[in-house]
């Protein structure tokens, strides 16, 4: 999609399959902490595996754990694409 | 929903807080999806049971086993991936530890994802109580290429960590060892409760701890779970397949399960006719129609409905234990959240299927009182298994075996459209402010003895809170139909008959005969007891009940008291679970009406509205 580099870019904009590092989780606490607790980290490797019909959620992969997170909360994921 | 499916018991005394002292106690912790759960019920057996805690509202599996020489006592703790109490099962576990005294905990964690994992040690260490920690599913690891170096681990935390597989009880014997060494010489404790605040360095311990004991091989190599995925999860496919696969699941209790019902049925009627029917000859009439047609006739019917009952928790527990049911959020999400709902809340409708009480007790993963309230609120609607049995029964005596499964399928269909139609127009009401936030694990193979024994304890469970239920619901029912004892049992001049009598304007319309609204009464009590009021009201065993059934009932009133059945008020063991849940007696009551104005409506609807159509 966009430029590779440090462009600002959220999780749910990733394409499919495509690495990317997590800059930063925004977001009203119990959320952010609840991601933290996944193991969605400022730092860490991230990917989108798939995405479901209809707006529904995305399965994204951090480290070994596979999760399913809604477009809405993806949104408060800000990524790097990887090199 | 590994926490079983048992109403609350009352705390009977020294159970819980009052006898510390005497022996020792040890708490299981880990993450959902670790096989906490699995390494539990290999560690005791199948002896686990109910018991209250001191600042914890909810039920918690406990055992007592031989450790060591000692008798100790093992609490299984609900998932939780940390202690902060964003989930209700992570206050559960909080509160569990601040209150009660242990002396070792022992955290499961999974191997393959021990970069997120190890939190939860790190978290739990600073309670300052001896700790073990078992690295569980090393067979997952070892096929990932993940090395983990268990010395390194063990030196920087501090504590036992051994690798083992609890579902083929790989590294059980260290494990076993390594508890009882933890355990010698320790006594009950208070955690250090300050221990549970947040942690801001906690990121930076668990990125070094991994760096040095954990080491993962840059590309995971492509799994059987993501092939499966492929074709489960795909766009278009996904949702077909999964309502084929439920669909199997219903097949097979359907055709497995009814020449086994049949079977024991014949056994029983056997035993009637041989022995109990001669040897209580010379008893006095009211009390040998007691035992025979009352308690025996009665609870026969409902045992009978074992084999089934069996069937469909071994083949959910397949389901749920490969991972499956995550899929199914995965899928019905985007939908379900139309609704108000989401897809978790799709997943326990479906373990509603079962039995409403565990599907309920599991709405305690999420944390939106809202999205809870509107989730328990649809499960009732669910199909559960002892309507299932009445509708077996009812399909098989009155419809043609080609149609008979047409109906019961029907019937499925309705239970989530009700569902559905219930969540939309309550969903302003109770309003669900919680994301999801899900995880999906990889798909594993439950064994036979893992299945088996989930299965037994589901059973044995029920068994235990259902039979009291049952034997006062048959024991009230045949009162009702034979007293006064000079009356024709079941006749006009009994209680029931009055009974019928009052309620027929209510029930007339939806062409139920009087008998048969007095069944519904009792189902009530329960809905496994419908079959053996009707069983009683009628006079019958199980086997001459279907052609009596035959006889009263035209396809029309038949669907039109299954669709009541189907629909009204919960069971008192689900609306006991939805008082003890929901901590309100409004919404108990709103869940009780809504339901009975449902049914009613429905059946007239159907009734009435079929009759006009056919010009009769």
């Amino acid at each position: 999609m966009r430029s590779v580099g440090p462009y600002p870019m959220t999780l749910d904009a990733l394409p499919i399959l495509q690495a990317a590092t997590i800059d930063q989780v925004e977001g009203a606490d119990p959320v952010a902490v609840r991601m933290r607790a996944m193991g969605l980290r400022s730092g860490r490797e991230v990917m989108v595996v798939r995405r479901s019909r209809l707006g529904g959620p995305l399965q994204i992969r951090v480290g070994s754990t596979d999760l399913i997170i809604r477009p809405r909360e993806a949104r408060l994921i800000r990524i790097r694409l990887s090199r | 929903m590994s926490h079983c499916a048992a109403v609350s018991e009352p705390p009977r005394a020294g159970e819980a807080a009052g006898d510390i002292a005497t022996h020792q106690r040890v708490a299981i912790v880990g993450m959902p999806n670790t096989g906490k759960s699995t390494f539990f019920n290999r560690l005791t057996g199948a002896r686990a049971r109910i018991g209250n805690w001191p600042g914890v509202t909810v039920d918690l599996l406990s055992a007592r086993v031989l450790l060591g020489g000692d008798v100790v006592e093992v609490v299984d703790l609900p998932g939780a991936y940390d202690l902060h109490g964003y989930s209700d099962d992570e206050r559960v576990v909080r509160h569990f530890l601040e209150r009660n005294r242990v002396n070792l905990i022992v955290v499961i964690a999974g191997a393959t994802q021990l970069d997120r994992q190890l939190a939860l040690p790190l978290q739990l260490k600073d309670l300052g109580l001896p700790m073990v920690l078992l690295l569980n599913m090393q067979d997952e690891a070892q096929k990932l290429g993940i090395q983990i170096e268990t010395a390194v681990l063990t030196r920087e935390l501090g504590i036992p960590v051994v690798l083992m597989s609890a579902k083929y009880g790989l590294g059980y014997a260290n494990a076993t060892r390594a508890l009882e060494q933890a355990l010698r010489g320790t006594s009950p404790r208070q955690a250090d409760s300050a221990a549970l605040a947040a942690d801001d360095s906690l990121e930076a311990r668990l990125e070094d701890l991994v760096y040095k004991g954990v080491h993962v091989p840059v590309q995971l190599s492509e799994g059987l779970t993501a092939r499966l995925d492929r074709a489960l999860l795909h766009p278009w496919l996904g949702l077909p397949l999964f309502l084929v696969a439920m669909w199997l699941v219903f097949q097979a209790v359907y055709t497995v399960g009814t020449p086994l019902q049949d079977g024991v049925a014949w056994v029983l009627e056997q035993i009637k006719v041989g022995l109990l029917e001669p040897v209580t000859a010379a008893a006095p009439a009211p009390l040998r129609s007691f035992l025979l047609d009352g308690l025996y006739d009665g609870v026969g019917t409902v045992a009978s409905f074992l084999p089934i009952l069996l069937l469909f928790f071994l083949l959910m527990g397949l389901v749920e234990d490969s991972g499956y049911l995550a899929r199914a959020a995965f899928l019905m999400d985007a939908f379900m959240a139309r609704l108000g709902l989401d897809g978790r809340s799709f997943v326990m409708q479906l373990m509603g299927f079962g039995c409403n009480v565990p599907a309920l007790m599991g709405t305690r993963v999420m944390r939106s009182r809202g999205l809870r309230l509107l989730t328990m609120l649809t499960i009732p609607f669910s199909l559960c298994s002892a309507r299932l049995q009445v509708f077996v029964f009812l399909t098989a005596a009155i419809f043609s075996p080609r149609t008979a499964p047409l109906a019961l399928f029907s019937l499925y269909l309705l239970s989530f459209a009700v569902s559905f139609l219930t969540a939309f127009l309550y969903r302003r009401r109770l309003v669900n402010d919680e994301p999801l936030l899900l995880e999906l694990p990889p798909y594993r193979a439950p064994t036979l003895r893992q299945m088996g024994l989930r299965a037994w304890q589901e059973v044995s469970h029920f068994l235990r809170k259902a039979t009291a239920f049952i034997v006062l619901g048959v024991v009230l029912v045949w009162f009702l139909t034979h007293y006064p004892f000079d009356a024709i049992p079941a006749g006009p001049a009994t209680l029931a008959g009055r009974l019928a009598d009052w309620a027929q304007p209510v029930f007339a319309p939806l062409g139920f005969d009087s008998l048969l609204s007095v069944s519904l009464l009792f189902g009530f009590v329960a809905k496994e007891v419908v079959l053996g009021a009707m069983a009683v009201i009628y006079g019958a065993g199980e086997g001459s009940l279907s052609g009596i059934m035959a006889e009263r009932l035209d396809p029309l009133q038949a669907y039109s008291f299954m669709l009541f059945v189907l629909l009204y008020t919960p069971c008192l063991s689900t609306v006991a679970t939805l008082r003890q849940e929901s901590r309100s007696w409004g919404f108990t009551a709103l869940a009780v009406a809504w339901p009975l104005a449902v049914a009613w409506l429905a059946s007239f609807a159907f009734y009435q509205g079929a009759r006009a159509l056919l010009g009769t």
